[in-house]
């Protein structure tokens, strides 16, 4: 009841990744961003490939079910692989890479059910996947021909949204409607999950978010993928405290989890999605993870951050530790790593066949779906362009 | 306080003349006001290490420290509304909207506060700040990375809104904009940012909120402004070659309008076209339309038109060379206003 406050500033005990002021020197070498999660870090399997056990999140995993888990991260490491060099090849005006972040992705997305819903910020290309998302649906937005090409309803998967925390709102009054429809309570409900990076916290409507959902008991899982960067601007940039803990002070519980292990997403998540259903949501959960490429392909990391820190990352991959895992428990041979890859390539070969060969839309797209009803004065005027535009055709002849 | 003047020296330009990208001008006219005015302050998302995403404000903090180079939290509403109390603080807080599509979660910050602050307080605070917003197309950019809001803000009174389209009067007019005692919107042209030109910077600019006449001409007269001045000066010169005299005129400032030069032009060539990349229903083009055909009605031989985005969300990249102006549709414009 009166548990007396302290009022002073979280110490370093309190807040391992982002304690106090950091140093220039550590922010500039990033050093923050290779803290270890600190002592709240929920972790089921390490870098090393250990399992470990957790008091509150362990779950039962299948040879099956992990093999399924590391297939799904090395396919979508993959896709973003191939998307990436197409860019580069200039097939794509740009790419948000997803490299490093596939086990936080995989584990929330493989977390929830059919008829659950996401909502994604611009890099869940994971999260798409396991929505039944085809990666070539991705392709539009960034080629420049549409703005995404899958069915958010039939997906059940919101469109990509660039404006940072934007979905956030949507998210909240989705999971409101998912509540007032009934559908929370018992066993087959229905929770929605929204994903967003650690600078979108900074963002009112992120803050808002979490108001509305509090208040109104949504059962919304905020999925906050702390991948140590917003753009050029550290995570000391958004905030004193480990984001996570923000949770409390809007009266939801906030939980850290390894954003590198997908078991250890994969059960968090699944744990906060039950909480939802049974009535008990919101929840933050803050994935504790590193971006291992650029922001997007117009960007510069080396403006920014040292080589040490990726470098040090890349001991905590998160496919590798599966890799080891598989093998130490003998759950998976050669021949099956051979076939994940051979898959892999062959997606990788569509993925670039469809990309080159998606074909410029007609001039009339720019007018297409304005309105649901229509509007006069809009048709006029695409009527006017596409007089102008069939003369310049003609004109050529 | 005292506004520095515009006659100063600047250290940052050792020559006189220079060859400089619009993108380079804006960068030493910042580095100018710095120097000029401690008080001046950048502010934005990732404006500091990185030098902003168009690396508009490289090497400032660098050269000028954290403190007056703020990498923000990233949060426009933070960023405008923080700017607010430091302009009243006595700060010239300069803030970078790092696109066009992502001034809207400050846009409450700056039509309840910054525009109106002056007003409600008859005058007793002032908000001498200036909000940069790279805006337009044609950079092959996802959604929300090519718009041009700038009629929102032209339609809020309280507010100056200004843009340039060459590296001269980026490099003076942003200098201005951060003189100037109210708050100015000071939209830049993205996908000109990389185009060269020649800035004196010693001889004296002109005033900030007047228009000015690029090249003069007498059969009809296209007013512009931003990204698409260079195309409009690009059909002039194609119309020349079919023997039609345009005359260009580069607004520079959309808010106050200055229309002087407009209506004096239309007055002798009888016909206006404007051209804007900005949608056209309900904005600046609209409005220059309607003012013109009050004061010039006598002497117009046609109706004005409008060469502009169209009214829908901007498309897919691989439309907009569609949806942008081009200097065919001007031309093609110009063919209409003299079959009038
Ligand atoms: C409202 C808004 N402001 C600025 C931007 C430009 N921008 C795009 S991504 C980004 C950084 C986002 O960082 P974070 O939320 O941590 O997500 P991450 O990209 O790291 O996944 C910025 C500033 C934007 N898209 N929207």
């Amino acid at each position: 009841m009166s548990s007396p406050e302290k009022w002073t500033h979280p110490g370093p005990d309190a807040a391992p990744a982002t304690a106090a002021k950091p140093t220039a020197e550590q922010v500039i070498a990033g050093l923050r961003a290779t803290d270890e999660g600190g002592a709240d870090l929920v972790q089921l399997l390490t870098p090393e490939g250990e399992r470990v056990q957790h008091p509150d999140f362990d779950i039962d995993i299948t040879a099956e079910e992990l093999r399924g888990l590391y297939r799904d991260m090395v396919l979508v490491r993959r896709v973003d692989r191939e998307a990436n060099a197409l860019q580069r090849k200039g097939q794509l005006g740009i790419w948000v890479p997803l490299l490093g972040q596939e086990a936080a992705q995989i584990g929330a997305g493989r977390a929830m059910r059919p008829e659950d819903m996401a909502f994604p910020s611009y890099r869940e290309h994971g999260i798409a996947w396991t929505r039944g998302v085809k990666p070539t649906d991705l392709l539009g937005i960034f080629r420049g021909t549409d703005n995404g090409t899958w069915d958010p309803v039939a997906t059940r998967f919101h469109p990509y949204t660039i404006v940072i925390g934007n979905q956030v709102l949507n998210a909240t009054g989705y999971a409101m409607g998912q509540k007032f429809d009934g559908k929370v309570g018992d066993a087959d409900g229905e929770a929605t999950v929204c994903f967003f990076g650690d600078g979108a916290t900074s963002q009112g409507d992120v803050h808002e978010g979490f108001v509305w959902a509090a208040v109104y008991d949504a059962p919304l899982v905020f999925f906050c993928q702390n991948n140590q960067w917003a753009i050029s601007e550290p995570t000391e940039r958004q905030s004193r405290l480990p984001l996570y803990q923000r949770a409390r002070g809007y009266g939801f519980p906030g939980i850290r989890v390894d954003g590198n292990d997908v078991l250890a997403t994969l059960a968090v998540t699944r744990w906060a999605l039950e909480e939802c259903r049974q009535g008990n949501g919101p929840i933050l959960i803050e994935a504790f993870t590193y971006r291992m490429d650029a922001h997007t392909t117009s960007d510069d990391p080396s403006r920014y951050r040292l080589s040490d820190e990726l470098e040090l990352w890349k001991l905590k991959d998160p496919i590798e530790r599966v890799k080891v895992h598989l093998v130490k428990q003998q759950w998976a041979d050669q021949a099956f790593f051979e076939s994940i890859e051979a898959e892999a390539e062959q997606i990788a070969i569509e993925l670039r066949d469809y990309c080159v060969n998606l074909p410029d839309p007609p001039p009339g797209r720019i007018f297409s779906e304005v309105y649901a009803e229509g509007n006069p004065v809009l048709e006029a005027q695409r009527d006017e362009f596409l007089a102008y535009h069939a003369g310049f055709a003609g004109g050529e002849h | 306080m005292a506004a520095p003047t515009m006659d100063r020296p600047t250290s940052a330009a050792p020559a006189a003349v220079q060859t400089l990208t619009i993108a380079k001008a804006l960068n030493n006219g910042l580095r100018a006001s710095m120097e000029a005015n401690p008080k001046v302050i950048v502010m934005g998302e990732d404006v500091g290490k990185l030098g902003g995403v168009f690396r508009i404000t490289d090497g400032l903090q660098k050269d000028f420290g954290e403190q007056r180079v703020l990498d923000t939290p990233l949060s426009e509403s933070g960023i405008i509304g923080t700017a607010v109390g430091l302009a009243i603080r006595g700060y010239r807080p300069v803030c970078e909207i790092q696109f066009d599509g992502f001034i809207f979660p400050g846009f409450d910050q700056i039509v309840s506060q910054v525009a109106k602050l002056h007003y409600r307080t008859q005058g007793r605070l002032k908000l001498p700040m200036v909000i940069r917003v790279p805006f337009g197309g044609g950079i092959g950019a996802v959604e929300h990375h090519s718009e041009s809001p700038e009629s929102y803000f032209a339609h809020t009174a309280g507010l100056k809104v200004v843009t340039c389209s060459n590296p001269a009067d980026a490099y003076w007019m942003i200098q201005q904009a951060i003189d100037c005692e109210d708050p100015v919107l000071f939209f830049e042209p993205k996908r000109r940012y990389y185009e060269k030109g020649e800035v004196d910077t010693t001889a004296a600019p002109g005033p900030l909120f007047r228009s000015r006449t690029l090249r003069t001409g007498t059969d009809v007269t296209v007013v512009t402004y931003g990204p698409s001045v260079r195309t409009s000066m690009e059909a002039a010169a194609a119309a020349e070659e079919e023997g039609r005299s345009l005359e260009v005129i580069d607004l520079r400032t959309l808010s106050p309008l200055d229309l002087a030069p407009v209506f004096e032009s239309v007055r002798r060539t009888g016909r206006l076209i404007v051209v804007t990349e900005a949608p056209s229903e309900s904005s600046i083009s609209s409005e220059i339309a309607a003012k013109v055909q009050q004061e010039c009605f006598y002497s117009l031989q046609a109706p004005v038109l409008r060469v502009t985005g169209f009214d829908t969300p901007y498309p897919p990249s691989k439309l907009e060379e569609e949806f942008l102006p081009d200097l065919d549709r001007v031309l093609h414009a110009v063919d209409r206003s003299l079959a009038w």
